[in-house]
């Protein structure tokens, strides 16, 4: 779960590493009387905001009135401007980079630091990146700071301040459930003092319950998303057309794989999960047709999840939801031919194989 | 002995009377698995389904001499239930529950490693090694006895490839779900190595996703290490980034861990790449 630059930098504040002064703007109203030039910076969850207008400088209260107004409710690169911080205007000397990130395949966070920072990171030759994975038994040991300055050549009060930044940093990873803590830029302001003067958290969804903080937030989420992740549904809108319910994630992505493949768009990735019972399926086909889909396949490979519960779950839907989209259901697996025959006494198309359903719906949904 | 298990493999099972647990535990029986125990702390004296003895701690079931665990506990206790199997001596941990939040799962796997302890999940469906044992939630029926392994980051999925190779006439040797978190204990490398010197195991199938780098890693190594025949399948070619597909570890950030980067590594290492998962059994002939 990504978090907005505001809420990370309130992290920020709350474990001692210095962000500009700021406040929130969610309606004009919340605009304060103009003091000292600000920059007016969109929430969104983007990266290049600067790039793409999601940025304002303001050296007036006139500016800041036309930046604020300007950005919310416009929308960047596809994404609605809900919240703008305004935010004191710093002076920089320099900037740098710094994060800790999973490494999934050494399976340990990783720092990454460089005194080349306000640019995309990859954008760095690795020679010049100091890099260093840390074990998460051991933890944070002041050795790495000292370590990482000397890479960087900072100066002797700069390198101060930056060790302390990373061992707060590393605090955060850990205490907040990271997968990612970024701050980029890391200014060095003409006063020599290291200021966040950007913030990238994202924390991993599945600790929630112990930030509960964090509970009310899904910010990446569309409504429809949003609803179903409160059902303990895994689903996603996309742009095509065609329905889809599978049960597994990897399944349901490879349903999708194969839509694509016969040139057929699918509407949404629905994940049944491992179930035994038939409202959970009933209850899925709520949330697809919500999505306007021109036809709906179910593709199911029985295991935990029983082919005849899916079945049932599938008539119930119909006929409770009086579904007139087309229905094509592949099943396969545990109780199949019970389910097949459920099926069949709705007068619902059902097939034993991926690819026959697949090509069925495509032609449905009037694709291919 | 087979990769990782065997027939005289004896496993406890924490977690044996939750809904999970007990229906899992039911179904290893069923297939044959040695279930020596089950650790419930509430339970403790009782038996599962009148023949398994359950107690209340690992401690208590190492008189049973187990080798392995599954552990089925709620999300918020797998990392405690973990530590309790490596400290008292557990060698294979196999977790099944899903939502472990990683920072656990990454205390879990680094603990384990110095205790010399093997983990198989969070969020997988386990492991099988046909006709002698499996720890884990794979349907018991849709496997036959045969040469081809498989390693996989997905469940259904795998069932899917499983059924596809049994019905082709060939059969499966282990089959093994590394689960589909950011952070799980083995990596394809780790069961590469253990399939190319399984004498039950001649063919290799790799089912990936996208997100991350492991795929790549794989293909890597067998360019150099693995003479047995390989091919693979990935799945989320249709996916859009940054868009976590179901499993927290299905995501294209930053450019890295496409369909197409995993796939194009895999054809530079010779490995035959499948379009769709049906297609699996004939690259394998």
């Amino acid at each position: 779960m990504n978090l907005y630059e505001y809420m990370g930098k309130q992290i920020f504040r709350k474990y001692g590493i210095s962000v500009p002064e700021s406040y929130l703007v969610e309606k004009e109203s919340d605009i304060k009387p103009f003091e000292k030039p600000v920059v007016v910076k969109s929430q969104i969850l983007l990266g290049g905001r600067g790039k793409s207008g999601g940025i304002k400088f303001a050296r007036s209260q006139k500016e800041l009135d036309d930046g604020v107004r300007e950005l919310l409710g416009a929308k960047i690169r596809g994404l609605k401007v809900t919240k703008v911080l305004v935010e004191e205007m710093i002076h920089i000397k320099k900037e740098m980079y710094v994060s800790i990130a999973l490494d999934r395949t050494v399976k340990e966070p990783i720092l990454i630091a460089t005194t080349q920072g306000g640019v995309e990171i990859e954008s760095i030759p690795h020679n010049e990146l100091y890099t260093r994975h840390i074990d998460p038994i051991l933890g944070y040991s002041d050795f790495v700071g000292r370590e990482a300055v000397a890479f960087m050549k900072l100066e002797p009060e700069i390198a101060k301040q930056f060790m302390s930044i990373l061992k707060i940093l590393y605090r955060v990873w850990d205490e907040e459930d990271c997968e990612l803590v970024e701050i980029n830029p890391l200014v060095i302001t003409e006063e020599g003092k290291l200021i966040a003067a950007d913030s990238k958290i994202i924390v991993d969804s599945d600790s929630v319950y112990r930030h509960k903080e964090f509970e009310v937030l899904d910010p990446e989420k569309t409504p429809l998303e949003l609803e179903a992740s409160q059902k303990g549904y895994a689903f996603i809108e996309l742009d095509g057309n065609i329905g889809v319910i599978a049960n597994g994630a990897g399944l349901t992505m490879a349903t999708l794989d194969a839509l694509t493949l016969h040139k057929g768009k699918p509407r949404n990735f629905l994940d049944l999960g491992g179930t035994d019972n038939s409202d959970i399926v009933a209850n899925a086909f709520d949330l697809v047709l919500k999505a306007k889909p021109k036809a709906i396949l179910v593709n199911i490979f029985g295991g935990v999840t029983k082919c005849d519960t899916v079945a049932n779950g599938i008539v119930m839907a119909k006929n409770k939801l009086s579904i007139t989209e087309p229905i094509v259901v592949r099943l396969s697996g545990v109780r199949e031919d019970e389910g097949r025959k459920i099926l069949k006494d709705s007068n619902i198309d059902s097939y034993p194989t991926m690819m026959e359903a697949i090509e069925r719906v495509v032609k449905l949904a009037g694709g291919n | 002995m087979s990769a990782y298990v065997d027939e005289n493999t004896k496993v406890v099972v924490q977690g044996i009377t939750g809904h999970q647990g007990a229906f899992h535990a039911g179904e290893m029986l069923a297939f044959g698995t040695k279930v020596v125990a089950g650790v419930s702390p509430g339970k403790a004296g009782t038996k599962f389904m009148d023949k398994v003895p359950i107690v209340g701690s690992v401690r208590d079931a190492m008189s049973f001499k187990p080798d392995a665990t599954m552990i089925s506990v709620p999300a918020p206790f797998v990392k405690d239930a973990a530590f309790e199997a490596i400290d008292s001596g557990i060698n294979f941990i196999y977790i099944l529950t899903e939502h472990v939040p990683f920072h656990d799962s990454m205390a879990i796997v680094h603990n384990a490693r110095r205790k010399g302890a093997v983990v198989i999940g969070p969020n997988g469906p386990g492991i099988t090694a046909v006709g002698k044992c499996k720890i884990g939630i794979m349907p018991n029926k849709i496997f036959k006895k045969g040469d081809v392994g498989i390693a996989s980051r997905s469940g259904t999925l795998t069932y899917e490839i499983v059924d596809a190779v049994t019905k082709s006439g060939m059969g499966e040797s282990t089959v093994i779900g590394l689960g589909g978190d950011p952070v799980v204990g083995l990596n394809y490398i780790d069961i590469l190595k253990q399939y190319e010197k399984d004498p039950d195991t001649e063919k290799i199938v790799l089912v990936g996703e996208i997100g991350g780098s492991n795929e790549e890693l794989a293909a890597q190594y067998i360019k150099k290490h693995v003479t047995k025949k390989v091919v693979a399948y990935i799945t989320g070619r249709s996916a859009p980034p940054g868009k976590r597909m179901g499993h927290a570890g299905a995501i294209i950030e930053k450019g890295v861990g496409t369909a197409e980067s995993k796939i194009k590594a895999f054809n530079e290492a010779g490995v035959k790449v499948a379009e769709y998962p049906t297609d699996v059994p004939s690259l394998l002939e």
